[in-house]
């Protein structure tokens, strides 16, 4: 160790210092997922105004749907249903604006060329705020479910724990894929996926199937299970859930858990194909340092 | 592939980049040929919308060349750019980077993760750059309540949490008050000094800056290196003529006023000498000869300007600037489109 406060390891060569192996590579890239993690959870432990925003307010949709249920007398599980949707929501909100858009912010704070020029994938950036962002959206989840099922006495019935476990996590999987895919398209196109993020939100919304069984939505259905995690896990999740609802599902949940292994492979493989993509392009062009295009 | 000459440190090679813009494709950079040894202290010195952010961010594999070479440690800026990354580092002006609402330490330490550090060893490395950048009161306050001179001793530290080989300087004074600049100054005088090879690129307009740290000054403008030296020799190159510096009441006309006298080779406008009034005009000459200050001195009572200090000065890298370029660093060139580059 060097006397000097100035120099802290052992001075070798530029070009022995830089020749890593595959241990220390992914040792890093572990350890950047952590760092990009820590201000999510450092800063919703250290603002507890986030608590309001994010679940009291939240949590006001899914009171009025469950009075226009109760109003129109519908079946007591799709006061269950709406609690549901409302918990699953956090997490399809994080995906779209805390990791899409927050690569966006990044870069316009100047974060995104500190990334790009530290020796990690921008994957571990991503993964990263997903692995933070997981935190509040799990505990957003957590204290809907509970407020709700306490407030407006939801019963459940689980029958398959394991296969409501597999599901959830898959879910969650190909969701955040899908974010880390749509992170790319902001890192290339800037202000424009900005507008490309609120015009997913409210159809996605519709097609979710948040705050209804799917099966609603007749063919359109079937759309919204190709294309949207939210709606297949949803839905798997609310038949394991209320196993005692007769006919709610759209597909049987063995097939739907299928289905979300097939997406999380394919958004996670295509997120990876865009972000080396759309960095070589953005290096190309220079959008990575183009604080507000 | 060949690799470049060892102990060269960054070397670029008819090094061209053209932006996209409308009406017309912008050349930020047009052939810069550069070869900087390791150890050295290199400046690039150089008006806004010269090239030399761009240069920067191609050496630090943020942008890619439109043709040409650059190789930093002797890798490839296009296809060994994560080799480069693991020993080099950047401190900006000006950088907001981070979140406002980690603590100081905490910022370091998440920094200091995408560097792959221990966690342990990563919290100690952050105690001793803060101690080290004068951050210590600091330690356990929001970032987002810093203040510009603190943000930048922050960014600072962030730069040499991976003790680079290599960093990229690019106007890390800029906006700090004269104190706090030269801390900064100071603090890269002893990163470099503290281990041989070393080496460091830094980018500024401030002329006195790249004077006091720089080994060499690369004169950059309009994409291309117009002169390349010490700042001594550099200086030789304008010694030749007599310089004058001036200062005025007022100067209807502006400095070409003067600019177009016999024997005047240059006028042009530059920073008040301290604690001169504020509402007057500074401007340095460059004159064949001494004999063409009485040409000026005329002119000037002819225009009811009234003198308030004359000083014969040595030549500055303003002065060398001036010489080649043929304006001062803050007079603007001719209009430019728009690009997403800085500088």
């Amino acid at each position: 160790m060097s006397a000097s406060p100035y120099a802290h390891g052992p001075a070798a060569s530029p070009a022995e210092e830089s020749a890593w192996g595959p241990g220390r590579v992914l040792a890093t890239n572990l350890r950047a997922i952590t760092g990009r993690a820590y201000p999510r959870v450092r800063g919703s432990l250290r603002e507890k105004s986030w608590i309001f925003f994010e679940i009291a307010l939240p949590f006001l949709s899914v009171c009025a749907f469950v009075l226009v249920y109760r109003a129109l007398a519908a079946p007591e599980a799709y006061i269950g249903f709406a609690v549901l949707g409302g918990a699953i929501l956090a997490f399809w909100l994080n995906v779209l604006w805390a990791m899409g858009a927050q690569l966006y912010w990044d870069r316009g704070e100047g974060n995104l060329e500190i990334y790009f020029t530290a020796p990690i994938s921008l994957m571990s950036i991503l993964l990263g705020m997903a692995v933070g962002g997981l935190y509040m959206s799990a505990t957003r989840a957590l204290l809907i479910i509970a407020m709700g099922s306490l407030l407006f006495d939801v019963q459940y019935s689980v029958d398959q724990w394991v296969l409501l476990g597999v599901v959830f996590l898959l879910t969650l999987v190909a969701l955040y894929g899908l974010g880390m895919l749509m992170a790319s398209l902001f890192l290339f196109w800037g202000r424009e996926a900005w507008h490309l993020a609120n015009l997913f939100q409210e159809p996605v919304y519709f097609l979710g199937g948040l705050y209804a069984p799917i099966k609603v939505l007749g063919p359109l259905a079937a759309l919204a299970v190709g294309i949207l995690p939210l709606a297949v896990g949803l839905d798997a999740i609310r038949q394991l859930t209320f196993s005692d609802v007769p006919d709610i599902g759209f597909l049987p949940p063995e097939v739907e858990a299928v289905i979300l292994v097939l997406m999380s492979i394919a958004f996670l493989l295509l997120a990876r194909i865009a972000l080396g993509y759309f960095e070589r392009k953005a290096r190309a062009e220079g959008r990575l340092m183009a604080r507000w295009q | 592939m060949s690799r470049q000459s060892p102990g060269v440190a960054i070397e670029a090679r008819a090094l061209r980049r053209v932006y996209k813009a409308k009406p017309a494709p912008v050349t930020a950079l047009d052939g810069v040929d550069l070869e900087v040894p390791a150890g050295e202290m290199f400046g690039l010195l150089g008006p806004n919308g010269a090239g030399k952010t761009t240069l920067i961010k191609i050496l630090t594999t943020l942008l890619l060349p439109t043709s040409g070479t650059a190789r930093v440690a002797g890798f490839d800026v296009v296809s060994e750019a994560s080799r480069i990354r693991r020993i080099m580092n950047m401190v900006s002006g000006g950088e907001q980077s981070g979140y406002g609402i980690l603590l100081v330490r905490e910022q370091l330490w998440m920094f200091g993760q995408f560097y792959g550090l221990g966690s342990r060893e990563g919290w100690k490395r952050v105690d001793e750059l803060i101690d080290l950048v004068g951050l210590g009161e600091q330690r356990l306050q929001r970032v987002s309540a810093l203040s510009t001179g603190q943000r930048q001793k922050l960014n600072l530290a962030r730069g040499l949490i991976n003790d680079p080989w290599i960093l990229f300087l690019d106007e890390p004074t800029l906006g700090l008050d004269v104190s706090a600049a030269r801390e900064v100054r100071d603090h890269f005088r002893n990163w470099r000094s503290a281990v041989p090879g070393r080496t460091a690129l830094l980018t500024t307009h401030y002329m006195a800056e790249a004077d006091e740290l720089c080994d060499r000054v690369a004169i950059v403008d309009r994409g291309r290196i117009l002169a390349l030296g010490t700042p001594a020799e550099l200086k030789r190159r304008v010694q030749k003529e007599s310089l004058f510096r001036i200062e005025v009441d007022r100067l209807p006309g502006g400095p070409a006023t003067l600019g177009r006298l016999p024997g005047v080779l240059s006028a042009v406008t530059s920073a008040a000498a301290p604690g001169a009034p504020p509402d007057g005009v500074t401007v340095s000459l460059a004159l064949a000869d001494d004999g063409a200050l009485a040409g000026v001195v005329a002119a000037l009572a002819a225009a009811d300007a009234h003198l308030r200090g004359l000083a014969k000065s040595e030549p500055t890298l303003e002065d060398v600037f001036v010489e080649l370029v043929g304006r001062g660093l803050d007079e603007p060139d001719e209009p430019a489109a728009t690009t997403g580059d800085s500088g």
